[in-house]
């Protein structure tokens, strides 16, 4: 693979991670992520939908009037959630319930429109295809870093199976909100330390 | 009494930031001084005040499962449209923000330019939305989802304005590079989220 294309794909991961750098997308970052799989689930629908709208919003992008192009941006975004939506509600109804309003709040997730005014405007199709896969992964490994540290310490279990011995009393904390901001703010200080970023 | 008990609820027990998480990204973008954050806080309540009232009503008329029974003409009464309630929501909120940006513009200046940049901007707060998708869930009806959006806006602004208010302490403390900025502002929402939870059990 060619090496820009390389760099668009994997900056993502961690020097320009979504979540921890550019701090987009939080809001579902916390909600998802009591177990591992309604993370990994809200991870492909984000994914999908991040991917497709970065294309389709690039091959508009010498159409589309500047003037409106927050609503183009939206009308495209908002029927590619009802799309993926709908899906999950036929194919995996028990985890779509569990999601209940956060697949909409795709819609306004700051990631989709934020990737979308960022790059996919000034970007031909292909690059804000990888552009798009490289945020949606970098967003889904902190999605599935914090929901197995949540799932392991306040259940003993990942992916619904129990890891630690049933002696394990499960750790309410972490299951609740505060325990989610919490190991996220533990774990965005451990990757800026990684990535020797430092705010101002 | 049932509708304080609502609106208590809304703003300290399950607080539309602290404990669903909604409205994180301008929470952490907009807390760093007091003043704007105040001001956002308050076009929050403003706009989802007015919008939870009508998206009920759009949902309520137009989109729920059987809502077009009165069409003469053709049976639509098994007609359920509530898939399109993510775009019409969302169409909602833009044009009511493009509205009350031109009221605000023409008979209150002042507040108008108070609140700048910020007022476009919570067309992709995700509480507006969020208020939204809660109401259709839990089944709200007109006067309810009205309490509702005001009180989560209240409990909105109250996160916000503390936030605010310990960033500003925040500032003069001695960290350590990486939790500068955002990590220890997650962590103090945490802490924040922890105590709001005392709250719980609450009944009017």
């Amino acid at each position: 693979m060619a090496s820009a294309a390389k760099k668009l794909l994997m900056d993502p991961f961690s020097d320009n991670n979504p979540i921890t750098i550019q701090v987009l997308g939080i809001c579902s970052a916390l909600a998802v992520t009591v177990k591992v799989d309604t993370a990994i689930v809200m991870t492909l629908a984000l994914t999908s939908v991040l991917t497709l709208s970065n294309v389709v919003i690039s091959s508009l992008r010498n159409i589309i009037p500047s003037g409106i192009r927050m609503i183009v941006e939206m009308a495209v975004i908002a029927s590619l959630v009802i799309i993926a939506d709908q899906l999950l509600r036929a194919f995996l109804f028990d985890i779509s319930k569990q999601l209940s309003v956060f697949v909409g709040l795709i819609i306004t997730n700051c990631i989709v429109m934020g990737r979308a005014e960022a790059f996919a405007l000034q970007n031909p199709p292909k690059d804000s295809l990888l552009d798009g896969l490289g945020n949606g992964i970098g967003y889904g490994i902190i999605l599935i870093a914090v929901a197995a540290i949540r799932e392991l310490v306040g259940f003993g279990a990942l992916l619904n199976k129990q890891i630690l011995p049933d002696s394990y009393m499960g750790n309410g904390l972490v299951l609740l909100a505060p325990g989610a901001f919490i190991i996220l703010g533990l774990l965005i200080w451990g990757q800026r330390t990684i990535s020797k970023y430092v705010e101002d | 009494m049932e509708y304080l008990n609502l609106a208590i609820k809304a703003i300290f027990v399950e607080n539309i930031l602290l404990a669903y998480f909604l409205g994180m990204c301008s929470f952490l973008a907009c807390s760093k001084k007091v003043d704007t954050a105040i001001g956002l806080g308050f076009a929050v309540i403003f706009v989802l005040t007015i919008t939870l009232p009508v998206n009920w009503a759009i949902h309520h008329f137009l989109l729920r499962e059987g809502a077009l029974h009165w069409v003469p003409g053709a049976d639509l009464s098994k007609l359920d449209l509530s898939f399109l309630n993510f775009i019409c929501f969302i169409a909602t909120i833009a044009s009511m923000v493009q509205l009350v940006e031109m009221i605000l513009d023409k008979f209150f200046p002042a507040l108008y330019h108070a609140l700048g940049i910020f007022l476009p901007l919570i067309t992709v707060n995700c509480a507006i939305l969020g208020g939204s998708l809660f109401m259709v869930e839990r089944e709200y009806g007109a006067l309810e989802s009205t309490v509702y959006g005001f009180s989560s806006g209240i409990g909105w602004l109250l996160a916000i304005a503390s936030m605010a208010a310990i960033r500003k302490k925040l500032r003069y403390s001695h960290l350590p590079d990486g939790l500068k900025g955002l990590g220890i502002t997650m962590i103090m929402t945490g802490l924040m989220a922890m105590a709001f939870m005392c709250f719980a059990g609450i009944n009017l």
